[in-house]
């Protein structure tokens, strides 16, 4: 469509008050309670984790995460991605928590964004805080 | 399996078929007095776990069923062998049974230890009418071996938390499970402890069989007796004394006082150190080179299970590894303490733990 540059002006205007009239705060400019609901919401997320690291149904043996790592202990996940001589590439941690669900745990892989996968990560990232990133270490 | 543990384990095999012994009685060679000298196996946490019907958990089944061939493999014969609790993962019968049925294969007397894991369903009343006492004693070769119940808690989390034993039970499985409680032996077993003792010289070694560290070592995953002191209270008065337990399923050993203290492996995964969980403290002893960080890629590595020679009261404990060099801590007589023959002054990075 070939618009007419008086009338491009005026639509660039209208997109600018729209911006203007939808965010009735700036950006940057968050309070205590959007902390405090994103901190939940992520907890959340750590609690969910927790859940599915000692779930029975994770896999197909009854086998869970937490019986070969207390505590999420032995995961390392600071050091992702690294490179995995095992499987000859760099690979990233959701990989290897696959490696688990499939082996010892003798169960299906789950997507890289399936809600279960996402809070795993979350959980064992978690009991790990304040471990200074280390990616490729062995 | 690494080229050169191929080469050792056809050594041994090509020795074996030629009728002669395995590599480990030229340990014996070094010592004096040989009458007083003996082997003994210890095999501990197999965790068998049932699924349903007739599954069970394929990778903890392989290590007791590996355990069990080599220990009747070995030459010379162990006196007798050790079974050092968590025979099952949730103590359901089905579990105690399939796991017996798998132990049932040892050529040898075996004496078997309480982990909580055959406990916490029934207060051990399956394992006991299978096994016989939760503790006791008996004496072999001048040596006075002490077999206790470490895994008990306190009464009120015992009876009046739960709803059922499976509930119980499940809480008490989870290593990390905040709900759980504190392992002790309890004051009845102390007093029995304290009457057995008392019939004992104190020149005789004594060595005590736990499933629990009789050491308070990490408490969030229980590596932790609650009543550590008063138990080695009783101890202490003998000249050596030697305290063997299982639970922790990694290689640790630790002395205090006249008490030496050795871990022994599971069959059936590895566990992590305390230090590698960055949330909590732990009095892990300096004295431990750790074992190898595992190779998750081959189910076996970092278990295994393991002989112990005595010699005049001491122990030298042999780790067998399924994917490892074989690991041996021996009380060093002129240290007064458990040391590791290859590793305590020259660790490899392997054995660094984070």
């Amino acid at each position: 469509m070939y618009i007419k540059p008086g009338h491009f002006s005026i639509l660039w205007l209208a997109l600018g008050s729209l911006i203007l009239v939808s965010s009735s705060a700036f950006a940057d400019e968050f309070t205590k309670a959007d902390l405090e609901r994103w901190q939940q919401e992520y907890l959340t997320v750590v609690k969910q984790g927790r859940e599915v690291f000692t779930d029975p149904n994770l896999g197909n043996n009854g086998v869970v995460c937490a019986q070969c790592h207390p505590n999420g202990a032995n995961i390392h996940p600071e050091t992702y991605p690294k490179f995995q001589q095992q499987l000859g590439k760099v690979a990233p941690l959701w990989e290897m928590i696959n490696w688990c669900i499939r082996n010892p745990l003798e169960g299906k892989a789950l997507s890289a964004d399936d809600p279960r996968m996402i809070a795993l990560q979350a959980y064992i990232t978690h009991e790990r805080r304040g471990v200074k990133l280390a990616p490729g270490k062995h | 399996m690494s080229n050169i543990n191929r080469r050792d384990f056809i050594k041994s095999a090509g020795i074996l078929m030629a009728g002669t012994a395995l590599p480990l009685s030229t340990i014996e060679m070094v010592f004096a007095d040989s009458q007083q000298n003996f082997t003994f196996a210890y095999i501990s946490d197999s965790h068998i776990q049932h699924i349903k019907g007739k599954q069970f958990v394929r990778n903890w089944d392989r290590g007791l069923m590996r355990a069990v061939a080599e220990t009747n493999l070995m030459d010379p014969k162990p006196d007798f062998v050790i079974y050092g609790g968590d025979l099952a993962q949730l103590a359901k019968k089905s579990e105690i049974d399939h796991g017996l049925e798998l132990l049932s294969g040892l050529r040898h007397k075996t004496y078997y230890v309480m982990g909580e894991h055959d406990y916490y369903l029934d207060l051990g009343e399956y394992w006991e009418s299978q096994l016989g006492p939760q503790y006791y004693s008996f004496d072999h070769k001048g040596v006075h071996f002490v077999v206790l119940n470490s895994i008990l808690t306190y009464d009120d989390w015992t009876y009046n938390r739960w709803s059922s034993g499976e509930e119980r039970m499940n809480v008490m499985a989870g290593l990390d499970n905040p709900n759980g409680s504190p392992f002790m032996v309890g004051e009845k077993q102390r007093t029995w402890l304290k009457a057995d003792l008392a019939k004992v010289d104190k020149d005789t070694p004594v060595v005590v069989f736990s499933h629990s560290p009789l050491q308070k070592l990490f408490k969030n995953w229980n590596f932790w007796t609650e009543d550590a002191e008063q138990v080695q209270a009783l101890l202490q008065p003998f000249k050596k004394v030697t305290v063997f337990y299982g639970h922790v399923h990694q290689i640790q050993y630790n002395q205090i006082g006249n008490i030496s203290f050795q871990s022994v492996m599971a069959t059936a995964w590895p566990w992590p150190y305390p230090k590698t969980y960055a949330q909590a403290p732990n009095y892990m002893p300096k004295l431990t080179v750790d074992m190898n960080r595992a190779d998750p890629f081959f189910e076996r590595d970092a278990t295994g299970w393991q002989f112990v020679d005595i010699h005049n009261g001491n122990a030298a404990m042999h780790y067998s590894l399924a994917n490892n060099s074989r690991r041996t801590v021996a009380f060093n007589t002129q240290t007064g303490r458990p040391e590791d023959m290859k590793y305590q002054d020259h660790r490899i990075p392997p054995q660094t733990h984070y």
